[in-house]
């Protein structure tokens, strides 16, 4: 009798053991919320990256009792994420155009609030950028020429018009490569595949590219500009940390940061 | 009615032409090492048959990654295809016939080493005895038997090119008629909000990945079974 309940608590504790991984991930996955207090998430177009990384560290130190992850991706794919009920707390865009229609249609908390103009660079490894004007890409010998797609990235439709203002849109089609968005398109040039990229200034200022190569910034006056704006979505209702990262993004030590990758701020000059 | 535009024409097409080169390499290829991994007794059999299958649990994103870099200007295969005077491969078709032969190659290659294994040596020495000569017995013993195995091969590699989008989105640069093929362009309408355009195409990906699976096991039920 005893041999048998001993063999049955083996079994119990054999089973126990089996599943005990699996159940305390599970466990797991239900407490943080209510331990490691507020949660949010963060959508931003990929020009961002290093400058919202940073942000988002100093941030991190100012309220180490919440939780900011940062998602880097397309503006567009973003919006149409935040209408099918993307998680994402905040959404910066690339292009202001973006947040002020999820606005229009209800899915904002609060007004969409512009945070910077981007500005657009030849930028090569190759080839000392900053020396090449627009007008030189019409040369094939030049290779190939990355940039983000315009048909939905903000920065890739500012190229398609900086192209065309300097005449030489016809003359690069058939050496023409479109990155997903920004950061793809610097990677095309950063691996060589491409010997010229129209990319953000800001990912062009990032130390590992900067060290690579030269910029040449490409005159204002020849794009519309890539006014940018960011909003507290409908999931953000109620967070405080959420409002704070909000508000953050105004103060004096964000706004250095910005300018720092190149970002021009609203109300700066 | 929005329907499909010439750009979706152009790469509905581009991806046929993709799809059929690709399978047409991928069945030179893929036969002698699907033959080879029947026939050896090689201790390099089963790292061989490893590497093979890598696609299968990869993800694009390294085969892409990896291609990238392989293929650029300072990777092994770029600076092989500079010396060559082919030039760079990312952000041609070329490339992308290299990048999916990669992907695709466990789909020709095992449903034709399980139809060759399946024949057995039995006919091979039947062949033998009568004097057939190695080629001979592959090319008329070995091959006509192995045929179910060559179909279910050619109709999953294609199939399965058909359905690439990771590896195309890495290497490919988006270019018309050249890299931007069905799937790519699916993701460039979904990003550009032009949702009547993404179902088009998205639907006729659906009938044509249904009929494909459909002729496949339609076949199989008919042969009773047999190979996969």
């Amino acid at each position: 009798m005893n041999k048998r309940f001993g063999a049955c608590g083996a079994r119990l504790r054999a089973a126990l053991r089996l599943l005990g991984l699996p159940l305390l991930l599970a466990l797991q996955a239900l407490v943080p919320a209510a331990v490691a207090g507020e949660r949010i998430t963060v959508a931003a177009a990929s020009d961002l990256k290093f400058a919202l990384d940073e942000i988002v560290a100093d941030f991190r130190r100012a309220h180490p009792e919440g939780t900011v992850d940062v998602v880097y991706g397309s503006s567009g794919k973003f919006a149409t994420q935040i209408r099918q009920g993307g998680p994402f707390d905040l959404y910066f865009s690339a292009d202001i155009a973006y947040p002020r229609a999820l606005e229009a249609e209800g899915l904002a908390l609060g007004p969409t609030r512009p945070y910077a103009l981007g500005r657009i660079v030849l930028w090569s490894r190759s080839r000392d950028a900053s020396a090449l004007r627009l007008q030189d890409l019409a040369d094939p010998a030049i290779g190939r020429i990355a940039i983000a797609n315009p048909r939905h990235a903000p920065y890739g439709k500012r190229a398609e018009e900086a192209l065309r203002a300097a005449g030489v849109w016809e003359a690069v089609q058939p050496r023409l490569v479109q990155g997903e968005n920004i950061a793809q398109t610097a990677q095309f040039v950063q691996t060589g595949n491409a010997t010229v990229g129209i990319i953000a200034l800001s990912l062009a200022l990032n130390p590992a590219l900067a060290a690579q190569g030269g910029h040449h910034l490409i005159d204002a006056a020849l794009h519309a500009p890539l006014a940018q704006g960011f909003i507290l979505t409908r999931k953000a209702e109620g967070k405080v940390l959420a409002a704070a990262f909000a508000d953050y993004i105004g103060t004096e030590a964000a706004r250095a940061v910005l300018r720092r990758y190149g970002f021009e701020l609203p109300a700066d000059d | 009615m929005p329907s499909l535009t010439s750009a979706d024409w152009s790469a509905v097409w581009l991806t046929f032409k993709l799809a059929t080169v690709s399978t047409v390499i991928l069945l030179l290829v893929g036969t002698p090492i699907a033959w080879w991994l029947a026939r050896t007794r090689s201790k390099w059999k089963g790292v061989v048959g490893a590497v093979v299958a890598l696609p299968l649990v990869l993800p694009p994103t390294v085969i892409g990654f990896y291609l990238l870099v392989a293929m650029g200007p300072e990777g092994p295969v770029g600076r092989l295809t500079t010396a060559l005077g082919i030039g760079l491969l990312p952000f041609s078709f070329a490339g992308l016939v290299v990048g999916s032969v990669i992907y695709s190659l466990p789909f020709v290659v095992q449903p034709v080493h399980n139809a060759f294994e399946a024949i057995g040596r039995r006919p091979l020495e039947v062949a033998a005895t009568l004097r057939a000569g190695p080629w001979d017995s592959f090319f008329t013993v070995a091959l006509p038997l192995a045929r179910p195995g060559f179909v279910t091969a050619t109709i999953l590699g294609f199939a399965h090119t058909v359905g690439e989008f990771g590896v195309v989105l890495m290497i490919g640069g988006n270019i018309p008629d050249s890299t931007r093929v069905v799937s790519v362009a699916i993701y460039d309408h979904v990003e550009a909000l032009e949702y009547a355009e993404a179902h088009w195409l998205s639907a006729g990906m659906l009938a044509f990945s249904f009929l494909v699976l459909l002729a496949l096991y339609g076949r199989r039920r008919q042969a009773g079974g047999g190979l996969g």
